[in-house]
């Protein structure tokens, strides 16, 4: 087990952020509570600069190291960079709820700077214990974060059905991961590749295993039928948890779920086209028709993502590059899209008031119209209206789709996209058509006013100029 | 030649207008109703230069722009404008400017936003008429929907709410499968010109089933029997503005939609199915005249004889298969084609300016309800000379833009079957009845009630809205050969595109056969 030292290079990202993430915790215990902004803006810098590292590395030949457990590829690179500059973003949204409630930690920034680690070793693993240790570093740190604010009985009572049904959905896929080594005699992810070719026929066996890995992928996704967890743990989670939790790791999910099912098991791809189609259809169905019934924003936007997750697998059932394409494409923008969204939850709370209900965005155009301006061209590309980037996320994927001839997919998925336009618009209407419940004018901080500017228009720009990013995703997967 | 990117211009000048707007809102500007006049007013002078310097000798598209936009799926910002569309690009430019007027006092509440949506969807309603690629169609179809939804729900009437969100998933319902086709033509034709698409060589199944999915948006959205109830709700409850947009300019995209997609991309399918969409036009024209007649409410009215007179514009295209069966030439296809598109534009500017008569009523009253009128010319002479014309126009009295497209579709459902024609004019006398009879009930007779005695006749502001209107209905009723010649080129391509069948030949042999 010699590593030579140049092995070390495509790693430099995951180096940096372990590095920074220890620095700060070091440093966060030593800084008193007046000076905490020390913690959050150093985060902020490690997030910053670790992006301009990834997004240096996009071009870069693909090398595989560390003894066949590490990839890095230009997909791994465009991933992660999102996958920062998302995470910036939730960061920034962040600090004004918990400085406002007491809770302006430095553990949520080093844990959060964990659960990018963990997503930065899942987006490059490529060996299945790799993934397995991405995947509990992530899921971990969440727990944790979920738990946060330890004064609330909602919030642990949220951590801890994340944390029983998180850790049932690991053992899954830690089970379907045995029966794989099991029956090819390897983790690499190359070899068990080059395994299953050489066997002419499928066995039991693999197909058991297949079912396991998709059950724990569908699990981390949350898609139904296990997709339970997903409304408790946002509805419950301090909002800026929620917020992280909803956004970067659905982009996390997707490479895992590309380096398990294509990578690793493209050879048994009919066989998961089929589960996946069953996921994707009842998402949609389920996720869309039970968030018309939610009162509260969180729950609302818990079910939504639910569909949208429906959406984003459609890409994958296309199982081909267009497909994968699609479905990355989908994953980034909709982290965007979901950031703005929980983004403006934390915007229109204040000291003692939580503004996850419906409710409490009536009238917001009386208030503010900049932000209700913002607010509805989240909720309109969420619907996939263009000119908004949610609806070029839907066509690349319904794209996919009908090329490889599955239009009654394509028919199904814009039919739920309908009656999921519903529930977001109906956020419009209480924000323009309603009075106002408070007369309460809105204090927002110049950082959350300018990230949620940022972040709306991001998704607007992307929806006028989209071309650039579908490239680069189309690029990656060819590379 | 013009030699700057005309059609740009006039889908981004009012779109950026808006957004100025909004932001001359936020700073706290005190008046900027001017600012909006001024773009609605640029742009409209800016349109004009599309007439003059139309070429109407040619049915290739003209002013084209073309530039590279999503590289990924070959999608392109390509615009471009035949006799079809160009004078649909006018009268945007042109109800807009009217509609700016008219809501220069009415409207108290956030009055930038009022102006800045009207002037934004001036914007995306030019480039869905200017739009010659897929993609971008569907971007400016679908973007128009949020402008209108906002202005229904925000300065509409008391069930605003329940009638902006019908019309929003109505048409989303309708366009989204559109969606599916275009994506599907796409992955046939390799790329998402609507040009490439005409050329398209397709199946008979496919070109059914592409028929029904624009069917589905287009019927939606003119709205044919029986897809339109979202249109007399949204009609009722918008501000006079909106209802002006609507029924001016919205309802004329579905008929531009079959004009643009449905006949000449699946010729053989809209020949084949041309019975149903004569059938449900029948029906709109007869069934929806009887329900015009009953109502007790201004714009219903309206709104359903809008219903009806669309239903006129889709029997006249879509007579075309049975004429050029009939008659073997495409002369009297022609006839019904150019009689439906004239009516398009005349019914934008009729019924325009009838939803302005009901405005201008509901602005002094506050209701809609024929009964809470009576004797109105008593008290305002003058409106109730525009309103009287206007109501004539809507009843196809000759000398009216309105009779010109009706009478051309008669002429041409005679030629392609009595029944039809039977049908069909009982427009004349249907329209003639609800239209005199609501002006007879709120215009004529004895002063009803004191708030009729106080009415005060209209100011210049208004006048110069309805005097303009009044002139253009005149003007085309008088001498519709300027409307009909910019659009004669672009007919004879279009029946001579769809009089090919685009199946292979012998089962287009076969086709023929059964269609007769």
């Amino acid at each position: 087990m010699n590593i030579a030292l140049s092995e070390f290079a495509p790693l430099s990202t995951e180096i940096f952020v372990l590095t920074m993430a220890c620095i700060i915790l070091i440093i966060d215990v030593f800084v008193s509570d007046e000076r905490r902004i020390i913690s959050y803006v150093l985060s902020l810098a490690t997030l910053l600069a670790a992006a301009l590292i990834s997004w240096n590395m996009l071009d870069n030949e693909t090398a595989v190291v560390l003894n066949g457990t590490f990839v890095s590829d230009p997909m791994a690179a465009l991933l992660k960079t999102s996958i920062f500059l998302i995470t910036f973003g939730v960061f920034m949204y962040s600090r004004a709820y918990l400085v406002t409630r007491g809770i302006f930690r430095g553990e949520y920034y080093v844990l959060g700077l964990f659960a990018v680690l963990g997503m930065m070793v899942l987006v490059s693993a490529h060996n299945l214990l790799t993934i397995y240790l991405g995947l509990e570093l992530l899921s971990l740190s969440l727990y944790a974060l979920v738990a946060f604010n330890r004064d609330s009985a909602q919030a642990s009572e949220a951590a801890m059905k994340y944390f029983v049904l998180g850790a049932l959905a690991s053992g899954m896929l830690l089970y379907g991961i045995s029966m794989l080594y099991g029956a090819t005699g390897s983790l690499d992810i190359a070899e068990i590749t080059a395994a299953l070719s050489a066997s002419d026929e499928m066995g039991m066996i693999h197909i058991f295993a297949l079912c396991f890995i998709v059950v724990g992928l569908a699990f981390k996704f949350g898609a139904v039928p296990f997709h339970m967890w997903v409304p408790d743990v946002y509805h419950g989670a301090p909002t800026p948890v929620t917020l992280f939790i909803g956004s970067a790791p659905k982009i996390a999910a997707f490479a895992m779920a590309l380096r398990l099912l294509e990578q690793t098991l493209g050879g048994l791809a009919a066989d998961w086209q089929d589960m996946l189609t069953i996921l994707a259809v009842l998402s949609l169905a389920i996720g869309n028709v039970i968030a018309i019934a939610q009162t509260n924003i969180k729950r609302m936007l818990a079910y939504s993502t639910i569909s949208h997750v429906g959406f984003l697998i459609l890409g994958l059932i296309a199982a081909n590059a267009e497909g994968y394409s699609a479905a990355m494409f989908y994953a980034i923008t909709y982290a965007l899209t979901a950031t703005g969204g929980f983004g403006m939850i934390i915007l229109l709370s204040r000291s003692g008031f939580e503004a996850d209900q419906l409710d409490d965005f009536k009238g917001l155009n009386e208030r503010s119209p900049w932000f209700a301006l913002m607010m509805l061209i989240l909720m309109f590309s969420m619907a996939g209206v263009p000119p908004t980037v949610g609806f070029y996320a839907k066509l690349s994927v319904l794209q996919a789709i009908i090329h490889v001839d599955m239009v009654w997919l394509a028919v199904v998925a814009v039919f739920f996209s309908i009656i999921g336009a519903f529930y977001y618009i109906r956020v419009v209407k209480l924000m323009y058509f309603d009075e106002p419940e408070t007369e309460e004018p809105l204090h927002v901080s110049t950082d959350l006013q300018i990230v949620m500017s940022l972040n709306s228009l991001a998704v607007l720009g992307l929806g006028v100029f989209p071309g650039a990013l579908l490239a680069v995703c189309a690029a990656v997967l060819v590379a | 030649m013009i030699d700057f990117p005309l059609l740009s211009v006039l889908v981004w000048l009012p779109i950026l207008g808006g957004a100025i707007l909004l932001v001359m809102e936020a700073l706290g500007f005190p008046d900027i109703r001017p600012t909006a006049l001024v773009v609605a007013l640029a742009t409209f002078l800016l349109s004009m230069l599309l007439y003059t310097h139309f070429d109407i000798s040619t049915a290739a598209m003209q002013f084209q722009e073309l530039a590279p936009w999503i590289e990924a799926f070959s999608v392109n910002y390509h615009l471009g404008v035949d006799g079809i569309s160009m004078p649909l690009i006018i009268l945007t430019t042109f109800t807009t400017v009217l509609v700016v007027l008219a809501g220069w006092e009415v409207i108290k509440n956030k009055i930038g936003q009022y102006m800045a949506a009207f002037l934004i969807m001036e914007g995306l309603m030019n480039g869905v008429f200017a739009s010659l690629d897929a993609v971008l169609f569907y971007v400016f179809w679908e973007a128009m929907l949020v402008p209108m939804f906002l202005i229904i729900g925000i300065w509409g009437g008391p069930r605003r709410v329940y009638a902006t969100i019908k019309f929003f998933l109505y048409t989303f319902l309708g366009s989204v499968l559109m969606l599916v086709a275009l994506i599907y033509m796409h992955l046939q034709s390799g790329a998402f010109g609507i040009l490439d698409f005409h050329r398209l060589p397709l199946g008979m199944t496919e070109q059914i089933l592409i028929f029904l999915a624009f069917l589905m948006a287009f019927a939606v959205k003119v709205p044919m029997w029986p897809v339109h109830t979202w249109l007399p709700d949204a009609h009722v409850e918008a501000p006079t503005g909106g209802s002006v947009i609507l029924a001016a300019i919205m309802l004329k995209i579905g008929g531009y939609g079959f004009l643009r997609f449905s006949l000449p991309i699946t010729p053989d399918a809209s020949h084949a199915l041309d019975w149903l969409i004569i059938l449900m036009s029948l029906v709109a024209v007869v069934y929806i005249g009887f329900v015009a007649l009953v109502q007790e409410d201004m714009k219903k009215l309206i709104a359903y004889s809008s219903i009806a007179h669309m239903g006129f514009v889709t029997l006249g295209i879509f007579l075309v298969f049975t004429l050029l069966d009939n008659t073997g030439s495409t002369g009297g296809a022609a006839l019904g084609m150019e009689g439906g598109m004239v009516q398009m534009i005349s019914h934008g500017f009729i019924s325009g300016a009838l939803f302005l008569c009901v405005g201008v009523l509901y602005d002094r009253l506050h209701s809609r309800q024929i009964s809470d009128y009576g004797g109105v010319v008593n008290t305002m002479p003058v409106f109730a000379a525009f309103m009287v014309l206007f109501a004539l126009a809507n009843s196809g009295l000759p000398g009216t833009s309105g009779f010109v497209g009706e009478f051309m579709v008669i002429i041409a459902s005679f030629k392609a079957n009595f029944w039809f024609a039977a049908l069909a004019a009982t427009i004349m006398i249907l329209g003639a009845a609800y239209s005199l009879w609501l002006v007879k009930r709120v215009i004529f007779g004895e002063i009803a009630n004191d708030g009729v005695r106080q009415l005060e006749d209209i100011n210049r502001r208004e006048f110069v809205v309805l005097a303009s209107l009044a002139f253009v209905v005149l003007l085309f009723g008088l001498w519709p050969a300027p409307l009909v010649e910019v659009m004669h080129a672009s007919v004879d391509n279009l029946l001579a595109h769809v009089s090919v069948s685009k199946l292979p030949h012998e089962a287009g042999m076969a086709l023929l056969g059964n269609g007769n």
